[in-house]
């Protein structure tokens, strides 16, 4: 646990060094700000409306985030060569891709926590956040949906060479799954033959990351997700996650690395 | 006695570029031991298979056949590398942490916290004469004091074997003074030294023994003043004669 702490500190540290990040931090939480306190218009739907915008932009952003900086760890570490130093230590690759997913996850979470921080505190300031104990809980399926997509552009990272192209791939693959794969079934069952079979197959294969997304219930105040769910998403976050960590590793392990 | 390095008929052959064409053999069946207290100089001409050894000694690279143990244990086992520091040929280190933090990254990879990883931070950071640059950041560092960097963080696990490729390559000769001096201080506490260089000068001055591969096969082992003894020539002519350049040897 220490190796792959140490590790995910050295990711937060770079994060929080890099330039490029606070840019985006900072613009999302300015905006996030701007959008959140907005009660202005004294009408429901407004609300509802500025409301959703928001929530877009968290998503949007947590996903920019999480995508582009987990593509870029491993093959930032090959291009630099920081990788021959590290591996030279008693560091296995298994503990190198936890430990990448780790920081990476983490950064997302603080993240996360900064941009619903800032929704549910102007929210709250401007009577237009709605239930606390569902923020917190959006807040929590949000990162677990982001674990599963962390440990996706991981495995991505080790698969295809530039970041750029993997974190394309990442966006592509996680918004298929957000828009379409709760209607994959219904599609399925709607075509018949083989192309019903696979649309089934990629229904049961595919991690309903829309199972995670509770902006709805928040928009239109639904009270609190009941606590079974809950820890069963999280279970579901976790299993999918593992799953594809498990990969990441099993690919890396395969790759020479020549100095 | 279990040497300290051992490599058993090792070979690496890597992928051809081409379908068809045979597999490039990096390592031909290379055996070689070396014991504990021993500088030992890893030496051949560009291509010879230095690196390719180094790769598999560290766990970069599983060699096609034969094996590779570092104190005993196969070097495919992660333990085997808990004793061992290694300094690449060029500075390879995360350029935005200080040289402080990335001392302390690099002992709590060995399991080092608190007051033990402190007390070696600030006893490395003398020895490489880096303190007064300990809180900058290493993209703001020479090349000088990014290989003297990379010499602490080789040392950070007080290594019982040291495993350096080209250390002293682009230094200037101050540097170079330097690297030589910590090598001799290294051998006098004990600690096994194995290291490859093309400063053949240098590995005469400071190695105990020496082999000399040559398109990926071992063509000698043996005692530097035994080498030089034999061939009556110093180690570069004896060097440039094992791999084929007599006529460098004659002039």
């Amino acid at each position: 646990m220490r190796t792959l702490l140490a590790l995910a500190w050295v990711v937060i540290k770079e994060l929080y060094r890099r330039k490029d990040f606070y840019v985006l931090f900072v613009l999302t939480a300015l905006i996030t700000l701007v959008l959140g306190s907005v009660n202005f218009f004294e009408d429901t739907l407004m609300v509802r409306y500025l409301r959703e915008v928001t929530l877009l932009l968290i998503w949007v952003s947590a996903l920019v985030i999480a995508v582009v900086t987990a593509a870029r760890q491993i093959p930032a570490e090959r291009e630099s060569r920081t990788i021959f130093p590290l591996l030279a230590k008693p560091v296995t690759r298994g503990q190198v891709v936890l430990g990448k997913f780790l920081g990476v996850w983490l950064a997302s979470g603080l993240a996360l926590a900064l941009f619903y921080g800032f929704y549910l505190v102007v929210g709250a300031w401007k009577a237009a956040s709605g239930s606390l104990a569902l923020g917190l809980q959006a807040f929590w399926l949000h990162w677990m949906m982001l674990a599963v997509v962390v440990a996706l552009a991981i495995l991505g990272s080790l698969l295809f060479s530039a970041p750029s192209v993997n974190s394309t791939i990442c966006f592509v693959v996680v918004t298929g799954i957000l828009l379409l794969a709760g209607h994959l079934n219904t599609l399925a069952a709607a075509q018949p033959g083989p192309g019903g079979a696979l649309m089934y197959g990629l229904y049961f294969a595919l991690p309903h990351l829309e199972l995670f997304d509770v902006r709805d219930l928040m928009i239109h105040e639904h009270p609190p997700v009941p606590l079974g769910p809950l820890v069963i998403a999280t279970l579901y976050a976790a299993v999918y996650a593992a799953l594809l960590l498990v990969a990441a590793w099993w690919v890396f392990r395969r790759k020479p690395l020549s100095t | 006695m279990e040497p300290i390095l051992r490599t058993d008929r090792l070979r690496v052959e890597y992928p051809p570029s081409r379908r068809g064409d045979p597999p490039k053999v990096a390592v031909k069946d290379l055996s070689l031991e070396v014991r504990q207290g021993e500088v030992f100089g890893f030496l051949g001409p560009n291509g010879a298979g230095k690196t390719t050894t180094m790769s598999v000694l560290l766990g970069f690279l599983a060699p096609t056949a034969g094996e590779a143990y570092l104190f005993g244990v196969n070097v495919r086992n992660p333990i085997a590398r808990q004793r061992i520091g290694y300094l690449p040929e060029l500075t390879y280190y995360y350029r935005f942490l200080t040289a402080e933090e990335i001392l302390r990254f690099y002992a709590r990879l060995f399991g080092l916290n608190g007051v033990e990883a402190e007390r070696r931070i600030d006893r490395l950071l003398k020895l490489v004469e880096l303190e007064h640059a300990r809180n900058r950041q290493l993209k703001h560092y020479s090349k000088g004091m990014q290989q003297r960097v990379g010499l602490a963080q080789a040392l950070i696990n007080d290594p019982d074997l040291l495993i350096l490729d080209e250390p002293t390559s682009g230094l200037d000769p101050l540097g170079r003074m330097k690297v030589r001096e910590i090598i001799q201080r290294l051998k006098q506490e004990g600690k096994t030294v194995f290291f490859s260089s093309h400063e053949l000068g240098e590995v005469e001055t400071v190695c105990d023994r020496v082999a000399i591969v040559h398109q990926g096969e071992l063509k000698v082992v043996g005692r530097v003043d035994e080498l030089v003894r034999t061939h009556q020539a110093n180690l570069e002519q004896v060097f440039l004669k094992i791999i084929g350049y007599p006529t460098c040897l004659a002039a």
